[in-house]
């Protein structure tokens, strides 16, 4: 188990898998949670609730405040995971106190989109 | 991360949420970027001034944030979207200002200074060398670290308001002597030396370098020329300082071919409707020089230069202002070319400035054309 944890926590939620990296500033809805990007593969899905697995961000750095923004809203995902720390994730999951680790490659391949898991950021495993 | 017992104690709410979650943010930021600890920082200089910039979202925050939290140590603010003197000549929505007002009114509550400036290096008395500080705004974190012999990584709108929060910083990167060595060597090869090569040079440099360059065969640069290879080379890429001189490792020619590859990649009109001055904005010594050159010209259009207000009364007090109000340039301060609402697609299709980092926030922040060429130039062609 090899999980670096940038903002800890625990979380149990549904695993919501991208395949695509996340700009959340243009291709998340802040209001809703709703991906609204056509060309993301996460299109017309909710963050909300779910534990968010994505490679990682990109894009403006003001998603950071859409993060918080998800959360102030009651739409934003339980946690995240990612395969690499982008500043504009990490800023935001700290901003709005989401747990966020990042999972190793093997680890990361391993989670299944739909299965329930529970993520504890405070000792750095996926259960 | 190491944590003292104090941090700990904050991180974990002790203090309140503000300054825990100003440490979540400090603790995320060095786990990404592998920093082992926090150091202390005496200054904090913050972006994301300008509602353009963080929108309704970043509103929103910031004025919950400001309902208890303080600024810790120094904390000066970058330019915002114009500046509440002169906005109702501007014609600008309603609700942009109200926002703007809002923005204003969080980070002043919270013991910000307003400078509303991008060149704090120009307006503020700087700490003794070495000193850890903590710059959002590239061109000033380049400018500090590379010539003011500060330390400072090129810090995100985040990272800066936690140290404003909480006076540390992750060490990391620039922080770290090791990092601050360069590793790579462009050689300035373009022997036509004015401000617009040297911001091309920065782009160029931001593009190829990392964390830190140098750069060879340049000598005795003045201070528009250095602000220009400053914010050049923020523009392009994550580089941020530079030394003069050959450096160990890797050499790159920054020749005319370059030079002109960038320019063109840039320079999207051949004219334009309107010239701006001042992205980053201008001190009083280029205030006295431009109202030098327009002595007995008048420009053929608008022309809006753009400095921090200190620097503007002082340029009243000395009568450039008057020189280039006469000329028919607008002085205006609090704000810059950045992405101010002053300069819309709906009013103008091209603008002409001096300014590398202009052109690029120009064109794909406002959405209008640039006609990019060197001060003397715009002198020489636009006015009569």
């Amino acid at each position: 188990m090899t999980l670096k944890i940038i903002v800890k926590g625990k979380a149990e939620g549904i695993a919501l898998v991208a395949k695509n990296p996340m700009n959340f500033l243009g291709a998340v809805d802040k209001k809703t949670g709703k991906v609204r990007d056509e060309k993301h593969d996460l299109f017309g899905k909710s963050l909300a609730e779910k534990i968010l697995v994505f490679p990682f961000g990109v894009g403006s750095s003001v998603g950071a405040y859409t993060i918080y923004s998800l959360k102030s809203n009651k739409c934003a995902p339980q946690a995240m995971i990612c395969l690499k720390a982008d500043l504009t994730t990490a800023s935001g999951c700290a901003l709005a106190n989401i747990p966020l680790v990042v999972a190793s490659k093997e680890e990361y391949n391993s989670i299944k989109d739909g299965t329930k898991i529970l993520l504890d950021a405070e000792n750095g495993k996926i259960l | 991360m190491d944590l003292t017992k104090d941090e700990e104690a904050a991180l974990e709410g002790e203090q309140g949420e503000s300054l825990a979650l100003a440490y979540r943010v400090l603790v995320a930021i060095g786990e990404a970027t592998d920093a082992d600890r926090l150091l202390p920082v005496e200054w904090a200089h913050l972006s994301g001034i300008n509602y353009n910039t963080i929108g309704d979202a970043g509103e929103e925050f910031l004025s919950r944030l400001s309902k208890d939290a303080k600024f810790k140590i120094k904390t000066t603010l970058n330019p915002m979207g114009f500046d509440f003197d002169t906005v109702s000549k501007y014609n600008l929505d309603d609700e942009f200002i109200k926002k703007q007002s809002s923005i204003k009114n969080s980070y002043e509550k919270m013991g910000a200074i307003p400078s509303f400036s991008c060149i704090p290096y120009e307006i503020f008395d700087l700490p003794k060398n070495g000193t850890n500080v903590s710059f959002a705004e590239s061109n000033a974190a380049i400018y500090v670290n590379s010539i003011s012999k500060l330390k400072t990584n090129k810090e995100g709108a985040f990272s800066a308001l936690a140290s404003a929060l909480t006076g540390k910083s992750p060490f990391s990167d620039l922080r770290k002597d090791e990092t601050r060595d360069p590793n790579l060597t462009i050689r300035m090869k373009v022997n036509k030396k004015d401000e617009l090569a040297f911001g091309l040079l920065g782009y160029y440099a931001g593009k190829v370098a990392g964390s830190s360059v140098s750069i060879s065969g340049v000598k005795d640069l003045d201070k528009r020329s250095c602000k220009s290879l400053c914010a050049g080379m923020g523009t392009s890429g994550t580089c941020g300082m530079f030394t003069f001189g050959d450096a160990k490792g890797e050499t790159v020619d920054f020749d005319k071919k370059e030079m002109q590859t960038i320019h063109d990649e840039l320079n999207t009109a051949d004219s334009g409707d309107i010239i701006t001055l001042g992205s980053p904005q201008l001190g009083l010594d280029e205030i006295s020089n431009l109202a030098g050159m327009l002595k007995g010209r008048t420009f053929k259009k608008r022309c809006l230069v753009f400095c921090p207000r200190a620097i503007q009364e002082q340029a009243r007090k000395f009568g450039y202002a008057k020189e280039i109000e006469r000329a028919g340039g607008e002085l205006l301060y609090d704000c810059c070319i950045c992405l101010t609402p002053l300069i819309d697609k709906k009013n103008v299709d091209s603008v002409i400035t001096n300014s590398v980092k202009g052109a690029y926030y120009l064109h794909t922040s406002n959405g209008v054309d640039v006609n990019l060429k060197n001060l003397s130039q715009i002198v020489e062609e636009e006015t009569k």
